[in-house]
């Protein structure tokens, strides 16, 4: 009994409606915590003693590089259940977190240019953080691009769902001999992001910003999944009965 | 209120890093309902067709 | 996989058992991969133009600095670890087209997964061919490569070491990717955009390495790391090649 939620999830019809459903409870929030965040960012934080009103940045930086690296994770979760449990659902929402990681990913990328020319003098500094958000672009753009090599989707589902865990397994890998490459050759570098003694004031918008950009992320997952499942059960009876109704 | 468009000296820096970031969640909230406009327009179709049939 | 690391006889009582696809009695584990492998070797040789390709690419980029950059031996020399690891990086990227290609159109592969011998094995065997042929041949030539950068004779034996510990971690990440794209047409670029990322810790350490060889310093911990990884590979890579083309001939 304990496990029928589970197996429910993996109905496509059920999972078609609970997605219709959760999408806004999901979207408002969202919408209200990002733009309230984005104000108190913006007006309410006081500017940094050091970076003034540049690091405001961060507000949008910090959670665009969260978004990159949580919605890596949660495709890669998410591909290993297809894989495993053979659960073809799992692989629909797999297929529809990429797009959504690539686009916050490359968001990461460009804020942290701009964040750089200001407090580097340069617009790209090969700080191993933005090395590592740049590598993780081209995991995904990898994933992508194999998924689209392929016409047959069950083919696309499986082979994207391994290359997600190899890469899962080998971002660790990457990051932490990024980071060790880094300490060779450069001085540990000034941009200090999530320091523990960022004041209250600061830190409230950047923490409300991450929650609102976690559900953000939750409500256009749902929308995709509801696309992809469309999609995929083309052949079936339920979508016509579904659609009529 | 030009001091907060001015964002000290920042302005160059802080509104287009905002601006990227808005744009890339509204061109989020457009593809995903584009996309799913696009399969349910595709399925209508379809049951429509298969409606004629029987 | 059944009998993966099994000695013979619990290989050979595994194969009578319901789950095999026959009863017969299989050969064990280690001999099916040593077949495969001398089988490998031996078609490599009667093909010896595709075995001089990647060679030739590698010397080739090689050359590409000096022309460049400068002929100037003291900035090549300074370059060499990046020049070298990068050439190695995408020679072997070059050569990975041919690991499983031929063996998926003839319908070896599929052979190989239904014979009911561990296709972890016969593929690791297959990698390990394909390293005696691209990578192990890769770092007996770097060293000249290195002269001709500058690179003093005394650096040599750091250099080949360090390169035969990253090639090998090189072409098992490479099999992953040459098993994904399985059947795949004009899947060049997409296996660079799938390898090379994946690579990228071999290339931070092998360069490091290097370079600590060249200047003549002791290079232990970055060739620890290297080798910790190659030991990662091979423990974990040839499992991920296994389910990669087991999904290819679903």
């Amino acid at each position: 009994m304990r496990w029928t939620w589970f197996h429910r999830l993996a109905s496509p019809p059920y999972l078609y409606a609970l997605a219709a459903r959760l999408t806004p409870w999901f979207a408002w929030p969202a919408a209200l915590l990002i733009l309230g965040g984005l104000y108190a960012g913006l007006v309410l934080a006081p500017p940094d003693y050091q970076q003034g009103e540049g690091f405001r940045i961060i507000y949008v930086h910090v959670p665009s590089a969260w978004m990159s690296l949580m919605v890596y994770v949660t495709m890669g979760v998410a591909a290993a259940v297809g894989l495993i449990w053979r659960m073809k659902i799992a692989h629909a929402v797999a297929a529809s977190c990429a797009p959504i990681g690539a686009s916050f990913t490359v968001v990461a990328l460009v804020t942290g240019a701009l964040y750089g020319k200001p407090m580097w003098g340069t617009w790209w500094e090969w700080d191993p953080r933005l090395t590592s958000e740049l590598i993780l672009l081209f995991l995904y753009l990898g994933f992508m691009g194999l998924r689209a090599g392929f016409d047959d989707t069950q083919r696309a589902d499986r082979s994207g769902a391994l290359l997600a865990i190899v890469g899962m397994v080998n971002v660790p890998i990457i990051h932490y001999s990024v980071i060790w490459w880094n300490s060779l050759h450069q001085a540990p570098s000034v941009m200090r992001f999530g320091k523990p003694a960022m004041p209250p004031a600061m830190l409230v918008p950047l923490l409300v910003l991450l929650l609102g950009f976690t559900l953000f992320f939750a409500a256009v997952l749902l929308v995709r999944v509801r696309a992809e499942i469309l999609q995929r059960e083309r052949a079936t009876r339920w979508i016509g009965e579904t659609l009529r109704a | 209120m030009s001091a907060f468009l001015d964002m000290g000296g920042y302005a160059a820096f802080v509104w287009p890093a905002y601006l990227v970031t808005l744009a890339v969640l509204v061109l989020n909230i457009i593809w995903a309902r584009k996309s799913l406009a696009r399969a349910l327009q595709a399925a209508r179709r379809r049951t429509a067709a298969a409606g004629e049939d029987s | 996989m059944t009998g993966a690391g099994m000695p013979a006889g619990a290989t050979a009582a595994l194969a009578t058992g319901a789950s095999s696809p026959e009863n017969v009695e299989r050969a064990p584990v280690f001999d099916a991969a040593r077949l495969a492998l001398s089988r490998d070797l031996t078609l490599a040789f009667r093909k010896r133009g595709q075995l001089i390709q990647p060679l030739a690419f590698f010397a080739l980029v090689t050359m590409l600095f000096p022309l460049a950059v400068s002929p100037e031996l003291s900035r090549l020399r300074a370059i060499a670890p990046g020049v070298l690891w990068v050439a190695a990086l995408l020679a072997s990227l070059l050569a990975l087209e041919f690991l499983f290609r031929d063996d998926a159109y003839d319908g070896t592969l599929e052979q190989y997964a239904l014979s009911g011998q561990s296709l972890t094995w016969l593929l690791f065997a297959k990698t390990v061919a394909h390293w005696l042929l691209t990578g192990l041949p890769l770092a007996l030539m770097a060293p000249f490569a290195a002269m001709a950068l500058g690179v003093s004779a005394a650096a040599v034996p750091g250099i080949v070491l360090v390169m035969v510990v990253g090639t090998v971690a090189l072409s098992l990440i490479g099999a992953i990717g040459a098993a994904l794209t399985l059947g795949m047409k004009r899947s060049g670029a997409l296996l660079a955009l799938l390898t090379l990322p994946l690579s990228l810790p071999v290339l931070i350490y092998g360069a490091r390495a290097t370079e600590l060889a060249i200047g003549g310093s002791s290079f232990g911990a970055p060739l620890e790391l290297l080798a910790a990884l190659a030991v990662l590979a091979v423990t974990l890579a040839p499992l991920a090649a296994a389910a990669a083309v087991r999904i290819s001939l679903e």
